[in-house]
């Protein structure tokens, strides 16, 4: 079960994620871990007119939680705010092409989300 | 070789876990530290004292209740002998986390005060951490963390230059949770007396895996878990020195504490009794009580020189992986059966995931002990630690899965 967590698209983007670094001007940033593990994952975003125009991430995380930050980041962007804000597990799941998925390991992949979540929460609050 | 084995086959067919498979393999446990696993002994005599004799203690006059107070405090009594004290010197409690509180906030709140120094090191599990952290803030007190060398051995120049500051009360772990170290703790604990220090030790990874005797160490206080030594979940002890439980404030307040409650006045029950509010865990204390005849007819010396044998033959193999690194003191002498490792470029949480799928159990991310992930500047560790049922098998199937999980993460 959990030896087709490591397939390709997850080792690939652990190894080389997306987005991974700081935006220069963002307009929301947040940052939170896990509090078992000591996965820590930053979300910057710069939204522009409810949209997202761009967004970045820094951190240190399993496998699992990178990944799900390099590839959630490539999904996001251009996307409405309202739209992300809807996101759940399901469309996680999907990015990271796993049908299902432990509840420990629940926690490493949702953070990222969580996070860009919480980021996006943050900016509409100083907008 | 062949008879430790034969030995370790013996004790395995007394643990009903070992009967389970782990992802359609063999269970390799190897997360003792985290919590044992139970022999058969241990669970029939909690299912005994259901069956038999449950009811509350100290309460009842009919015939089951003198029994199960009788258990309960032949329990208490055979418990004190295993680390050297006396039954009146050892106050029941959940485990080591509560007993450790106990002492913060009773001994602690009744005689720290502001500007006092309270000393800790930055080996401990937040459970010997936190309640002192919590406890200098609450009195505008000092806290003073003695540093570990890169080695992961306490630092000398650090301890005595916090022994110089004349503080109060000094805690320190006897066995590390993460590191492994064995610390000297009879040879720190006079160093702490001598300074006028009350000296705390944390025994929740000493007291499974060694003989530990408090009267021999010197220490003041000592807290450990009985789930970490064959017995049930949620029993665990504190010993504290007769007269300092004698001067302290309750830690809980309601019913067995007490002689006498009016409204105006209030008489507290003798030491231990003080400590101990409420209907106990008196399942728990037979159960802890039968892991530590179960230990005793093993021999600490036993337990000790056979962790002892695994982890040097485990140190010895992990130390050839370039990509793996080990934490802590290489030498057995200095080490319990505890050995915190990474994989190059792979998170703990992966290692132990792939290892899972092996069927062998362990333990990933900060072990309740950030301050020493900070020290040696990782996010987290792998950790696989040893006890009484495990054999070389069980190191050479962490070797393999070490191999798996370099292969599926294209480590060189
Ligand atoms: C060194 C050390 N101290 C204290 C504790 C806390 O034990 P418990 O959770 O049983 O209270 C642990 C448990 O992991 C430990 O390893």
């Amino acid at each position: 079960m959990s030896d087709d967590l490591y397939r390709e698209l997850i080792l690939d983007h652990y190894r080389h994620p997306s987005n991974f670094g700081h935006l220069k001007a963002p307009t929301g940033k947040y940052r939170d871990s896990n509090s078992n593990c000591g996965d820590v994952i930053q979300m910057e975003v710069r939204v522009e007119n409810g949209k997202i125009e761009d967004v970045m991430f820094t951190g240190v995380g399993c496998a699992v939680c990178i990944a799900s930050a390099s590839l959630l980041t490539e999904n996001v962007k251009g996307k409405n705010v309202e739209k992300v804000l809807e996101m759940g597990e399901p469309d996680v799941l999907a990015l990271l092409g796993l049908k299902s998925i432990t509840p420990e390991r629940a926690k490493c992949a949702m953070l990222p989300l969580k996070v860009l979540k919480m980021s996006l929460l943050q900016e509409q609050k100083q907008a | 070789m062949v008879e430790t084995s034969e030995n370790v086959q013996k004790i395995r067919r007394d643990f009903p876990i070992f009967s389970r498979l782990e992802n359609g393999k063999r269970l390799v446990y190897l997360d003792s530290a985290a919590t044992s696993q139970r022999p058969v002994q241990v669970i029939n005599a909690v299912r005994r004292f259901y069956e038999q004799m449950n009811s509350n203690v100290h309460r009842g006059l009919y015939e089951m209740s003198e029994e199960a107070t009788q258990a309960y405090e032949d329990a208490r009594s055979n418990i004190a002998s295993f680390i050297g004290a006396k039954p009146e010197e050892l106050v029941f409690t959940r485990n080591a986390t509560e007993a450790l509180n106990l002492v913060a906030y009773s001994w602690g709140r009744a005689n720290v005060r502001e500007g006092d120094v309270i000393v800790t090191t930055e080996m401990e599990h937040h459970s010997n951490f936190l309640p002192w952290k919590l406890l200098a803030t609450e009195k505008n007190a000092k806290l003073e963390v003695v540093k570990i060398t890169d080695e992961g051995l306490l630092d000398e120049d650090s301890l005595d230059e916090k022994l110089k500051l004349g503080p109060k009360i000094v805690a320190f772990t006897h066995a590390s949770n993460v590191l492994g170290t064995i610390n000297d703790a009879k040879g720190i604990a006079k160093r702490v007396k001598d300074a006028g220090a009350i000296c705390v030790l944390d025994g929740a990874q000493s007291v499974p895996h060694m003989p530990v005797s408090v009267k021999e160490i010197g220490c003041d206080f000592m807290a450990f878990s009985g789930h970490k030594m064959l017995g049930p979940m949620g029993i665990g002890g504190l010993y504290g020195r007769y007269e300092l439980l004698e001067a302290m404030p309750p830690f809980l307040t309601g019913g067995e504490m007490i002689k006498e409650v009016h409204i105006g006045e209030v008489n507290w029950n003798d030491v231990p009794y003080k400590f101990e509010a409420g209907t106990p865990n008196v399942e728990g204390a037979i159960g802890l009580s039968e892991a530590v005849n179960y230990l005793r007819s093993l021999g600490m010396d036993w337990v000790r020189s056979h962790e002892k044998e695994l982890t040097a033959y485990a140190l010895s193999l992990m130390v050839k992986e370039s990509s793996v690194q080990v934490y802590g003191p290489l030498d057995v002498e200095k080490r319990g059966g505890v050995i915190s490792f990474n994989v190059d470029g792979v998170h703990a949480h992966d290692v132990a995931q792939i290892l899972d799928t092996e069927g062998i159990a362990i333990r990933s991310g900060h072990h309740c002990a950030m301050p020493v992930m900070d020290r040696y500047g990782i996010p987290a560790a792998a950790r696989a630690s040893f006890y009484i049922y495990n054999d070389k098998e069980d190191v050479e199937a962490l070797i393999k899965g070490i191999e798996k999980v370099k292969r599926v993460f294209s480590v060189e």
